[in-house]
Order: structure tokens, then C-alpha cells, then sequence
């Protein structure tokens, strides 16, 4: 699963993908994040950008600056350094959700295609905590993990144009929530007021890797 | 510092916005560069008019945006040909001018090349967020008000004194870009050129595709053969970061290259294009023939050196 050294695939002249392991694992995920870090301690000249994601990490540099055979024995060095670094403490967020009916729309199909009931997907979606792996797709989405394996299901086979600001989705083992209106494939199952990304804040994302969440249901008082 | 009010939004044509060189730094939190699609034109630009390269202009695609004004100032027109007139006559591109105010600036209709930037002394003075002029059109911040330009939007410059010492100040025609289809865009293989079939490899090589009509600043659709990935392998794979010039192919084996607005991906890549052919991809229009070419890593470094050096030389003539 975990690869012993840091596999390297360049992407273009101005880029490296940095993969940790294979498969979509917490393990994998946290050394991601903690070669990230070391990374950012590191703060080797001519690196602009640090993208991680669940089992890589994108490292984008001027190659004017480093030469990209350069980086990777210097990436390659951060990285076997002795000792663990430390993560920082994960925040722990309770996410509140509206379930079902206009607020999410593939509820049913969902629980139809599980053979199980509404009631119990709500149950099974708000039971376990996650681990925030990665944020993409669009400012501030959480792709969230691991849903619990009675609840996986495909993509819907055709995404939506328009998914609403604040939709909670679900997709094989992952889940995830849309902080703004816009195309998407998931399973909508449910929908929250809360706010995950914010331009004007010094940290604009609510949540960042490694982070935990929890979704509660919220009690419907009529609609 | 307060702006000066110099450009009023008579039509904002087919697309519009405010742009710089991009915002970097955030997409840890799912934040694309966003920014100009052709850099070399908008540095060049800026330049021109004697402000930082990664001052704030106006991006605009194909036709229509016509401006209006509201005071003189010193402008350079980059990038694509799109026919830009002052009244009627003829605006020089690639060059520093005095518009007055009252006159209007037109961009009329492509002769080469899909989009122009208008730089003006000073820069358009919008407020940074998270360290970037540029417009993320996606999510609604930055720019100008976080979106496409209106009919009716004034746009404020920093004021700049003794503007007019930025006036008729030219880049060498010889330094300015060849615009114009077929494109020939060069490549370095992966990050996954490995999951495809050795024949989907040739095909990337050796096809003409054609641009789709359903392009834009998230990416050129391309239609062609299709290049087929290795057998038994899955359409997509786990998200992961991306970037600008990423060409990655879905399911249906049609290539797509990544622009500004995309921060993670779930498909394969096959290659990418060099930092050098960046700027050529804001340029590449719906219908226009696009091929690649396969290069080295030393290659692409070296033509990234030799676009750097235009940038110095010109830089030394001002």
C-alpha cells in the first residue's frame, strides 16, 4: 500500500507529483501531510506551491530556479529524514444536516440501491467520524473518508450541472460537501448551512487535511 | 491607496475579466491559479506601461468589449489579434499609447489568436484576496467583484504620475508570438503516460485533433482519434493535484488541457505542455487544429530560458 520512497512522476517542467502509497488509506493520507510539512519547514528555494492529496503530493517550482533533478534528491531527503514530525492537532467539526427530501434529492435512490432504509443511511452517514484527506475540486470541498462499506455507491451515471451551495454528497467510500453551486456527480443525500470556504478569512477553508467530521441530522420542523 | 476611475464597461463582449498572473500558495485548500491564459502577454503588457508584470488587467475573449475613457491614460493592447480600434481607427498592439478621455476602446472580432489583454499605467486597482488580482470566476472572489465584467462597470487605475512618460514605447515586433493555427504544442510525457496503450501514445503524437466549442478558461476540449488507455484499467483515478497545461483523458479517450481553474483532478494524464507553449494556450480557438510534440525535460527547461531572456531583454530596452 505505502510505498518505501517517494515515487516521482513529473508533471510538465514545472512540476512533481510526489506519491506516497497506492490506495486510499489513512495511513497514506498522514504521510502525505507530514511530508507536506516537512516540506513547508523546508521551504526549498524556487518551490511555489505544495497540493496534497489522498496518496500524492503535487510540488510546483520554477525550474529556473531548481532544476527538477535537484528537487527530487532534495525532496527525496526531507522525506527520509529520521523521526516523525509532528501533525498538527486535527480540529474535530460537527457538521449539522437537513437529510432527504428537497435538501437531498438522491436520498431514496440511495437507500433503494443499498436495499436498506432511509433511516438507516442517516444513521449509518452520521455514525462514523472522518478524516478529511484532501481539499479540491472547488474552493473548500472536503473529500471525506471512509464512508462505512453499506453505504457505497457509484457516481450518479449522469452528474448534475448544477449542484446547490451546501449539498452533501456521497460517492463509493467517500463524502463530501459542495461549498458552492456547481456541477457534480455525486449522490446528493442531504444539505447544510455551514460555510466551508471564505475568501476573506486569513485561513479561507473551514476544513484542511487531516481534519475530523462528524455529521448530525438535524430534525426537520416542517419545511 | 484610492484608484482613479479610467475605464467605463460600455459592452463587456462574449467574456470579460479582471486577471493577473495567479494566485498561488492556496490550492492545499482547493484554490486554483485562476489568472491571465496568456502570461507572456499580459508581462509584456504591463511592461509596456510601465507597471509590475503582475499588475492587473483586462483579460477579454474573442469580440465585443468596447470601453469608454473616463480620463486620459496610457494603455497597451496584447496578446490576440482582435481587431482593436480606437473610434475608428486602428489601436497599435504591442505598444504604449495616450487615449484621451471620452474615446473608446473596441475590440471588434478575431484576426488572430482568441484573447487580448489591456494593460493600463498604473494597473486596475481592485483589492487582492488571498494574494491575487485575478478573478476565480468558479467560486465568486477576487477581480472585480468576483466576476465576469458588466455593461456599466467602472474600473479605477492607481494613479500614476507623469503617466505620459509610458507613452509610444514599443516591443519588438520579431519578440511577439506567432498566433495561429495549426497549433504545434509541445509536450513532456506523464504523469501517468504509462497507463497508456502503446498505440494511445502514438495517437497523442502523431493526431490532429480538433478544439471543441465547449472550451473555456477550465479547459481545451479536444475531439480526435481516441487515445486509448492500457486495458483493464479503470476511466478514473484517485483525485490528485493538477495544474495549468495537465492534459488529461477521460473515459472516452478525448484529450482535455487543463487551464486556470481546476486545483485536483480524477483522470489520467498523459502529458503536459512545457512552461514555454503556456501562453499559447489562451490563445487557441473553438475549431482551430492542435498536435503535439513529444520533448525532452532539458528541452522544455531551455525554451522556458529563452522566453525568460525576451522578457530581460525587453526589459533592458525600456
Amino acid at each position: 500500500m505505502r510505498f518505501d520512497t517517494p515515487v516521482f512522476r513529473p508533471m510538465g517542467d514545472r512540476s512533481l507529483l510526489v506519491e506516497i502509497g497506492e490506495k486510499i488509506s489513512a495511513d497514506v493520507n498522514r504521510r502525505v501531510q507530514e511530508l507536506m510539512l516537512r516540506l513547508q519547514q523546508a521551504n526549498l528555494p524556487g518551490v511555489r506551491e505544495l497540493a496534497p492529496s489522498y496518496r500524492s503530493l503535487l510540488v510546483v517550482f520554477d525550474p529556473l530556479t531548481i532544476a527538477p533533478e535537484k528537487l527530487k534528491a532534495a525532496i527525496t531527503d526531507v522525506a527520509a529524514r529520521p523521526g516523525g514530525s509532528e501533525l498538527p492537532q486535527a480540529k474535530l467539526i460537527t457538521v449539522p444536516v437537513f437529510y432527504g427530501g428537497d435538501y437531498g434529492p438522491d436520498l431514496e435512490w440511495v437507500a433503494g440501491h443499498l436495499g436498506i432504509s432511509t433511516e438507516e443511511v442517516i444513521w449509518l452517514h452520521t455514525e462514523t467520524v472522518y478524516r478529511v484527506y484532501m481539499i479540491g475540486f472547488t474552493p473548500g470541498y472536503p473529500y471525506m473518508g471512509e464512508l462505512p462499506a453499506a453505504l457505497a455507491v457509484p457516481r450518479r451515471s449522469t452528474p448534475r450541472t448544477r449542484v446547490p451551495k451546501g449539498s452533501v454528497g456521497m460517492a463509493q467510500r467517500q463524502t463530501g460537501i459542495y461549498p458552492v453551486e456547481s456541477p457534480g456527480g455525486w449522490q446528493i443525500i442531504g444539505w447544510t448551512p455551514i460555510e466551508l470556504f471564505d475568501p476573506k478569512r486569513q485561513m479561507p477553508s473551514l476544513l484542511e487535511m487531516g481534519d475530523r467530521v462528524k455529521f448530525e441530522s438535524v430534525r426537520q420542523v416542517g419545511i | 491607496m484610492a484608484g482613479v476611475n479610467t475605464f467605463e464597461v460600455l459592452s463587456p463582449g462574449i467574456m470579460s475579466s479582471v486577471q493577473d498572473l495567479g494566485r498561488f500558495g492556496y490550492a492545499r485548500y482547493g484554490v486554483a491559479a485562476s489568472g491571465a491564459l496568456d502570461g507572456f502577454a499580459v508581462r509584456v503588457g504591463n511592461l509596456l506601461v510601465g507597471n509590475d508584470e503582475n499588475a492587473a488587467v483586462v483579460e477579454t475573449t474573442l469580440m465585443g468589449l468596447r470601453i469608454k475613457l473616463l480620463r486620459d491614460a496610457v494603455v497597451a493592447v496584447t496578446g490576440g489579434d482582435l481587431q482593436v480600434r480606437k473610434g475608428s481607427e486602428p489601436l497599435p498592439m504591442w505598444r504604449s499609447q495616450l487615449v484621451r478621455e471620452g474615446e473608446t476602446i473596441v475590440f471588434s472580432g478575431p484576426a488572430r489568436g482568441f484573447r487580448s489583454y489591456l494593460a493600463v499605467a498604473g494597473g486596475i486597482q481592485v483589492a487582492a484576496v488571498l494574494g491575487s488580482r485575478s478573478t476565480n470566476l468558479a467560486s465568486g472572489f477576487g477581480g472585480f467583484e468576483g466576476r465576469a465584467l458588466r455593461k456599466g462597470d467602472i474600473l479605477a487605475a492607481e494613479p500614476v504620475k507623469d503617466f505620459m512618460r509610458y507613452a509610444d514605447r514599443a516591443f519588438s515586433p520579431e519578440a511577439v508570438p506567432t498566433y495561429s493555427a495549426p497549433w504545434r504544442l509541445r509536450i513532456v510525457w506523464g504523469p501517468q503516460d504509462d497507463q497508456f496503450s502503446e498505440e494511445g501514445r502514438q495517437t497523442f503524437v502523431t493526431a490532429a485533433f480538433s478544439v471543441s466549442p465547449d472550451s473555456d478558461r477550465t479547459g481545451i476540449r479536444l475531439r480526435g482519434p481516441l487515445v486509448a488507455r492500457k486495458p483493464g484499467l479503470e476511466e478514473s483515478i484517485i483525485s490528485e493535484g493538477i495544474l495549468s497545461g495537465a492534459i488529461q483523458v477521460p473515459g472516452d479517450g478525448q484529450p482535455i488541457i487543463i487551464l486556470g481553474e481546476t486545483a485536483s483532478g480524477g483522470y489520467r494524464k498523459i502529458a503536459t505542455v512545457i512552461s514555454a507553449d503556456l501562453p499559447l494556450l489562451g490563445q487557441i480557438t473553438p475549431g482551430d487544429e492542435v498536435s503535439f510534440e513529444a520533448v525532452s525535460m532539458d528541452a522544455a527547461v531551455q525554451a522556458l530560458l529563452e522566453m525568460e531572456d525576451k522578457i530581460e531583454t525587453f526589459k533592458r530596452s525600456l
